[in-house]
């Protein structure tokens, strides 16, 4: 199929960004990413962008795909109408083209010190082999921050937390792994932290890996609520 | 007393510019960082973006070659340790189950189990019901079954902790920087003209050893020193079931061959692989055979990935060593090369290729020595004791690099 692909391109020094339009020979079965990297290959050799794993993994490959916060590895074109418009995630910053600031995602994220493993649910019924206490797996969270991208509360709040944050956060509540859970809520427990969030699910709408944050936030709050007494216990209460 | 500052170099003298951004670029520019010497690495695209980002994330325990390619298998299994041991936190480590499906399968227990015992590789024989009872969406039929220390690696997050920690010990990283062509004189390499595709500028990089850690890319980096090496890009193609099926890796108990591998991660199933072979890396497709070849064999060991939804289908290749001649890429060594081109009459310039994400801190080790020996420093390798930083480090040292 040929495929129309309007592409979003800046680079450092220009006064602005602007739209180039390219043509593009696909199999039926094409992403997104796959277009792309097709489109720098065969035409846009300077197109900068960022992709890995190919199959929702790494989260690099997150842009705004007609409009919509999206992994351009898990976006089949064939789903997409012409012409395709691709444009960097919001509210991290524009690097070079379809390259935004990834470190400004890790200054929120790092700041909850989530492990990466956490105990595996599924499948249910299997018994772990001796030696092994239980079954873990890889967090969820790919990284890729879709939700900041769509949550309207970061685009005008800069100290806010963040969805991808405060999920990481309750991640730690709910598992914490040798952590202290009180410090954690500590942490959120801010006018920017899950106070400052307005529930409206963006964050979890655009999630591609079902963290949902927007339930974490939820449940963050409910905690908070219900236990008071020990925040106040909790002697160096670090903050955002 | 300072004798040795007389007669020897100091790694702190010399410059290494590394091409490529895989698993085995990041491995080096820690291992080479670590050992005092100032290193640049470039990388045409994001890290990891070529092959090593793609694999199937198999933390590898060596039993897969244990039988037709012990060398392998003997370099997997005591790196499988060494990464448990400097990348804590970092894996799936649930171990692996060898399933014996047919009576053939079952014929080949006892070849699998000489193997693995000769190459060091642990293992466990494990009856239908023991194996059932630690994944109960195993094929009902499934005879026999052994358990090996097989675990789940994120294909990008393990190469970024070896980024992350050379950072933090002075090396430079810079993604978006494509080599266009190697500066010689006089038969030795010096340096590379690369292109900065953020700035679209051109900037010549000077270094006292250039190596080549382009993957499959790696013969075309060569080709610009005028030399040849054998590498051949060997595609396979891989499938991401939506489901995570089961929490250890499922191989079949067989020769290695297509669809025969299961490796669980997130919330994922992904199945592997096939293999031919290309003459260019940059045009790989994923044929849709391939991809209902990979659900049906997949089935064989657990019936349920056959009937779950496809999530995603990808391509990625090989960077094998081996002859021009062979056509599937199959019968090739898993292993690693090393060549110094000094040997060819070209200085400066070495090429480390092939391997597996899993063995990137030994091809690394082996390099640092080669680079080591050619500028005359003496610096122990020191990657199998350190602790990695964690992936997040990556991304905010990057930042003080200005990126
Ligand atoms: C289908 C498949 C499944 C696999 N599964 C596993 C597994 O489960 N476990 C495992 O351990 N191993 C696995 N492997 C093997 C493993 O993926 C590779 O051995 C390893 O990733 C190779 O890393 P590398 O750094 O050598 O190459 P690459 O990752 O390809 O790195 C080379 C880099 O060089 C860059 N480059 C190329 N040209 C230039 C240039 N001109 N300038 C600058 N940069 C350039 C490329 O962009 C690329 O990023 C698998 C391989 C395949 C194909
Ligand atoms: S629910 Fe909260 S965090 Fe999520 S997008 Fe809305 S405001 Fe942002
Ligand atoms: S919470 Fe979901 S959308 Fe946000 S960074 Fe993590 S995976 Fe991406
Ligand atoms: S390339 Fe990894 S999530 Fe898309």
């Amino acid at each position: 199929m040929r495929r129309k692909f309007r592409v979003f391109r800046y680079k450092p020094g220009w006064s602005r960004h602007r739209y180039e339009t390219y043509m593009v020979d696909l199999p039926d079965t094409a992403t997104v990413l796959e277009a792309l990297i097709r489109i720098r290959r065969d035409q846009a050799p300077d197109l900068t962008l960022r992709h890995s794993c190919l199959h929702g993994s790494c989260g690099t490959c997150g842009m705004r795909i007609n409009g919509r916060e999206r992994l351009a590895c898990l976006t089949p074109v064939a789903e997409l109408p012409d012409p395709i418009t691709v444009e960097p995630l919001y509210n991290l910053g524009v690097v070079s083209d379809l390259v935004v600031d990834v470190p400004a995602f890790y200054e929120k994220f790092t700041l909850i010190e989530r492990p990466l493993l956490r105990r595996s649910e599924a499948p249910a019924q299997g018994r772990p082999p001796e030696g092994i206490p239980a079954f873990t797996r890889l967090e969820s969270c790919i990284e890729c921050g879709l939700c900041l991208s769509a949550c309207p509360v970061v685009a005008t709040d800069p100290y806010y937390l963040g969805p991808a944050a405060l999920a990481a956060a309750w991640r730690l509540v709910e598992e914490p792994r040798g952590k202290d859970p009180a410090a954690i809520l500590a942490l959120v427990d801010d006018p920017h932290g899950c106070w400052r969030c307005h529930l409206a699910m963006e964050c979890s709408e655009v999630c591609p890996t079902g963290v949902h944050p927007a339930q974490a936030i939820v449940s963050l709050r409910a905690t908070l609520s219900a236990s008071p007494k020990m925040l106040s216990q909790e002697e160096n209460p670090t903050h955002a | 007393m300072a004798l040795e500052g007389v007669n020897m170099s100091r790694a702190s003298d010399f410059h290494v510019l590394i091409i490529g951004g895989g698993a085995t670029g990041a491995a080096l520019a820690h291992d080479l960082a670590l050992r005092g010497f100032r290193v640049t690495l470039v990388e045409r695209g994001e890290v990891t973006s070529g092959t090593t980002g793609r694999h199937h994330g198999l933390l590898h325990s060596g039993a897969r070659y244990a039988v037709r390619d012990p060398e392998s298998a003997r370099e997997c299994i005591e790196e499988n340790f060494i990464l448990r041991r400097i990348a804590p936190d970092s894996f799936e480590l649930n171990d692996g189950l060898f399933v014996a499906i047919t009576e053939e399968d079952e014929a080949y227990l006892e070849p699998f189990l000489e193997g693995c015992e000769a190459c060091g590789i642990p293992t466990q024989v494990l009856t239908r019901e023991q194996a059932l009872q630690m994944e109960p969406n195993l094929n009902p039929k499934v005879r026999v079954a052994v358990r090996v220390p097989d675990g789940t690696m994120d294909a990008m997050r393990l190469p970024l902790r070896f980024l992350a920690t050379a950072l933090s010990n002075g090396a430079v990283v810079r993604p978006f920087t494509e080599v266009v062509d190697l500066l010689r004189r006089n038969g030795t390499v010096y340096g590379a003209r690369v292109r900065n595709h953020i700035t679209g500028r051109e900037e010549d990089l000077l270094a006292d050893v250039v190596v080549n850690a382009a993957g499959p890319w790696a013969g075309r980096i060569a080709a610009m020193a005028g030399v040849d090496v054998p590498v051949r890009p060997s595609p396979g193609v891989l499938v991401a079931v939506e489901g995570r099926w089961t929490n250890m890796v499922i191989n079949r108990l067989h020769p290695a061959g297509d669809g025969d591998i299961i490796v669980p991660q997130r919330g994922l199933s992904i199945i592997g692989t096939t293999s031919w072979v290309v003459e260019d890396p940059d045009h790989l497709d994923v044929p849709p055979d391939h991809v209902r070849r990979m659900f049906e064999k997949g089935a064989e060991m657990v019936p349920a990935v056959g009937r779950a939804r496809l999530w995603a289908a990808w391509s990625a290749a090989r960077p094998l060593v081996g002859s021009r001649e062979a056509s599937t890429g199959r019968e090739l060594s898993r292993t690693f090369k090393c060549f110094d081109h000094a040997s060819e009459g070209v200085e400066g310039f070495v090429t480390i290729v092939g391997g597996k994400a899993t063995t990137a801190r030994a091809m690394a080790e082996t390099t640092a020595d080669v680079v080591c020996r050619k500028v005359g420093v003496s610096a122990p390798c020191r990657t199998r004791e350190v602790t990695l930083l964690p992936h997040t480090a990556y991304y905010d040292l990057l930042t003080t690099q200005g990126f």
